[in-house]
């Protein structure tokens, strides 16, 4: 495995260990959605997994978060064992869909996890007006999710995700319902987050220009079983420095080529024609 | 109907029930008028009814009896006064035997929840009795009044009436509520996985809110079943003092005041009516829980 | 957190294993708390009643079920007839709405003494109106929902095939209702089995299954009154398992 990072590497955000998932059915051997993975993130360090559909991203993401348990192998969440890191909220998560409470305002939603967890009335109307002015729904606070456009449902989920300024964020293809042009906006934005907040991300999507953009290193598997095929590093350079004219340097379109020929690498090889189809190479 | 937050459509719907009621009572008016008086009869069988004064008295003889006195007594109150009496009394027992049955049905549908062993163990069986006539028990506990007696606490006739109210009242819950408590998305409920909250901050902030939609119209049923079997319980058991009894005895009196038995029922629908209104008003303070059904 | 499906075994087997345990632990407690007959009888003596008075019981049956049946019939063609008119004509649905509405909030029930009166005493007429009036609420209500389920990316289809308004109601309107107005009659099944079954409670002649017990409960002969109970509990569930299959045929064959 190729770790080339420029980030220091004491005790990793997420260290995976020879995890393998396998999900076991009523007849037959069952999927092996996760066979022998291994995988480290340093601190601060933006990573994306990508693959074909069905290659195992979101168990992934599921078992660091402690939402599922590995068939064999350790994930460990900033040293600790995941259940000990869920139980001591040391991530935050955002998923495809928005899952924002339909009874609860903006800032309600926001508020959640604080609640949850014990924070005073006032410190939580604090943090929660900070978030929302972070995500620019300043003027949203008192609407409910079903007033909000799908991008800004997403925002609100991306701001509860931060709430507990989590120094690990977990993100299963957030973008992954907006129109094009939203989702570059919020990509920025997260460029933007990220930089303000030198969280750790790990980010499934299935857009390679998404995954190139964001990234430091670009995390490719492959289905059936699910493996890591190869790790492309994105050297563009700090999160904080990059803008909206990165994704038209040439750096940008070296990594976009790397990452797609790796990704129709099996095509090529006939090894699985359809396993490149759910993802997006424009 | 479609459920604006206008008031003019509601308006408009009241209107038009209004127009319904109208027609309906044109019906009646035009039938007695116009039927034959022996009813309409296929062989021995009475197919439309007969249109005698005494059986189909007209409507505005209904309506003058209720202000007149019950009986010919001196002390007799106005009928609609005693009609009220009724109604408020047995408004009080369906209302015990709803929030008795709206508590086990809840606690079962908890339960249920929490053990998916319960579930599969319980739940067959209150959708089987749910299909059956278990109110036919009603007569069989009149003799528990008097009968039992624990200490101080003496089980009264009231309380086997409020018992078969509460009885009819909990099915609705326990399934709508079951229904409703695992009605949240699995997104929701990883989240509060992720939030390492344990089973009962995940019902109090999750799915009980999540459940409001499914419980309102169960808790409607419910009420209207406990208005049902605390009528048809007072007649079985013999209690007095309420409306089911009213209408019983009533009935008697429809030889030579055929006005009478039609007091009751209109106290009835009354009930009835009333205590849907109240689950309604329940329904309207808890409106933003139900944001969530047009929308995602 | 719970598992995602249960096994074959905790569906069968734990329903029937909480049932038998339920009716051991009442036959029980009946016997070793003493409980008398006229609170509650053990389940073996309700049981053994119910075999020595089967034809009795049955008779009961008999008479109640007919009217529920025919109860069940006449509240859902009315049902049905109505939900059609309301779904063609709106100004008769906007009237017609507020009335069901209330009717489904009423203990019905309470209609039959002046039932008996219109149609005469002697009669099971009236019986007969009261499941009929509680069979027409569900069935009408669930006939309209079906009715207006159809798509509209179908009615455009079919407004562009140029069909005339019956072919319409044949192709589309009524496979997409059909399944509801079954899901409505299953409801009303139980429905009317329980509404024939109480309005012998409020007076009518004897011989059906509400009558039977209330006179073996005055008469002090609970066993026979409970052997009743089992009756009207056996046809309840006849109606709705009749009801049950009919809807299953019904929509397996229209694919829904
Ligand atoms: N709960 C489960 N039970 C059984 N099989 C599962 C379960 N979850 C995932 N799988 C299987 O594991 C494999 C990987 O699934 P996963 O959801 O991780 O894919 P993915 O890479 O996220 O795909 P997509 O890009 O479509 O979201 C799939 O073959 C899927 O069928
Ligand atoms: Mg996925």
């Amino acid at each position: 495995m190729t770790t080339t990072t420029s980030f220091a590497v004491d005790v990793p955000a997420v260290n995976v260990h020879g995890v393998s998932r396998i999900f076991a059915a009523r007849k037959g051997p069952g999927v092996t959605a996760l066979d022998d993975v291994s995988l480290t993130v340093a601190p601060g360090e933006f990573v994306s997994l990508i693959g074909p559909s069905g290659c195992g991203k979101s168990t992934l993401l599921r078992l660091i978060a402690d939402l599922d348990v590995p068939t064999s192998g350790r994930i460990e969440v900033f040293g600790k064992p995941a259940r000990q890191a869920r139980i001591d909220q040391d991530y935050g998560i955002a998923f495809q869909q928005a899952g924002l409470l339909p009874w609860r305002t903006v800032a309600g939603n926001i508020e959640l996890p604080l609640e949850l967890h014990g924070v005073g009335k006032a410190a939580r109307r604090r943090r929660a007006a900070e978030l929302i002015a972070l995500v620019g729904l300043s003027d949203f606070a008192a609407h409910f999710p079903d007033q909000l456009s799908g991008g800004m449902q997403q925002r609100v989920a991306i701001a509860r995700s931060l709430a507990e300024s989590p120094s690990l964020l977990l993100m299963d293809e957030p973008f992954g319902a907006l129109d094009e042009m939203t989702r570059e906006r919020m990509q920025n934005e997260l460029v933007r987050i990220c930089a303000e907040t030198q969280a750790a991300v790990v980010f499934v999507t299935h857009s390679i220009p998404e995954a190139v953009f964001l990234s430091n290193r670009v995390v490719v598997l492959e289905p059936r079983p699910g493996r890591i095929r190869s790790i492309v590093s994105v050297g563009l350079g700090a999160p904080s420095g990059r803008g909206e004219d990165l994704r038209e340097d040439e750096g940008f379109f070296r990594s976009l080529s790397e990452v797609r020929d790796l990704l129709h690498g099996d095509e090529a090889a006939g090894a699985s024609p359809a396993g490149a189809r759910g993802v997006e190479t424009r | 109907m479609r459920r604006d937050a206008h008031v003019h459509p509601r308006l408009r719907g009241g209107l038009f029930g209004l127009a319904g009621l109208v027609l309906l009572a044109l019906i009646w008016e035009l039938y007695k008028a116009l039927g034959p008086v022996d009813g309409v009869v296929i062989g021995t069988l009475t197919v439309l009814p007969r249109t005698t004064d005494l059986a189909m008295p007209h409507l505005w003889v209904m309506f003058d009896r209720l202000f007149e006195p019950v009986t010919g007594a001196a002390s007799a109150l106005p009928l609609w006064q005693a009609v009220s009496q009724g109604s408020l009394f047995t408004l009080g027992i369906a209302a015990v035997g709803w929030l008795v049955g709206v508590t086990v049905g809840l606690a079962l549908a908890l339960l249920m929840q929490r053990f998916r062993l319960a579930e599969s163990a319980i739940l067959p069986w209150i959708i089987l009795s749910q299909t059956v006539p278990l109110i036919a028990i009603a007569p069989l506990v009149r003799r528990w009044g008097a009968q039992i007696q624990f200490g101080d606490f003496t089980w009264e006739s009231w309380m086997s009436v409020a018992l078969i109210a509460s009885y009819l009242a909990f099915f609705p819950v326990s399934i709508g509520a079951l229904r409703g408590l695992a009605s949240p998305d699995a997104n929701h409920v990883d989240l509060m996985h992720c939030y390492a909250v344990g089973w009962w901050k995940t019902l109090w902030r999750l799915r009980l809110p999540a459940s409001v939609g499914y419980l309102l119209p169960a808790l409607r049923l419910a009420a209207v079943s406990a208005v049902v079997g605390s009528v048809v319980a007072e007649v079985s058991i013999g209690l007095r003092g309420g409306i089911g009894r009213l209408i019983v005895e009533y009935a008697g009196a429809a030889g030579n005041d055929p006005g009478k038995p039609w007091a009751p029922i209109f106290g009835s629908i009354l009930v009835g009516l009333v205590a849907a209104g109240f689950v309604g008003l329940i329904g309207l303070f808890l409106r933003r829980f139900r944001r969530g059904e047009a929308s995602a | 957190m719970r598992t995602a499906q249960p096994g074959l075994v905790q569906t069968v087997l734990a329903p029937i294993v909480f049932g038998v345990a339920v009716i051991l632990l009442w036959q029980g407690l009946v016997t070793g708390l003493a409980i008398k007959a006229f609170i509650l009888p053990a389940p073996f003596a309700i049981g053994a009643e119910f075999a020595g008075n089967l034809n009795n019981v049955a008779g009961g049956m008999a008479v109640t079920g007919r009217n529920s049946l025919i109860g069940l019939v006449i509240g859902a063609l009315i049902g049905i007839a109505l939900a059609i008119v309301a779904a063609l004509a709106r100004l008769l649905d906007e009237m017609a709405a507020p009335i069901v509405a209330a009717l489904s909030v009423v203990p019905i029930v309470a209609l039959a003494p002046v039932l008996y009166t219109m149609f005469g005493a002697g009669a099971e007429t009236a019986r007969q109106l009261v499941a009929a009036l509680a069979v027409f609420v569900p069935v009408y209500f669930n006939t309209l929902k079906g009715l207006r389920q159809v798509r509209p990316v179908d009615r455009d289809l079919m407004r562009a095939y140029a069909v005339t308004s019956w072919q319409a109601t044949r192709a589309v309107t009524l496979p997409t209702a059909l399944p509801f107005v079954f899901t409505g009659l299953r409801i009303a099944s139980s429905l009317a089995v329980i509404s024939a079954l109480i309005a012998e409670y409020f007076g009518g002649p004897v011989g059906g299954l509400g009558k039977s017990i209330t006179s073996a409960a005055s008469s002090s002969n609970y066993g026979l009154a409970w052997a009743y109970v089992l009756g009207s509990i056996i046809l309840g569930l006849a109606f709705y398992c009749a009801a049950l299959i009919v809807e299953k045929l019904v929509t397996r064959r229209s694919g829904g």
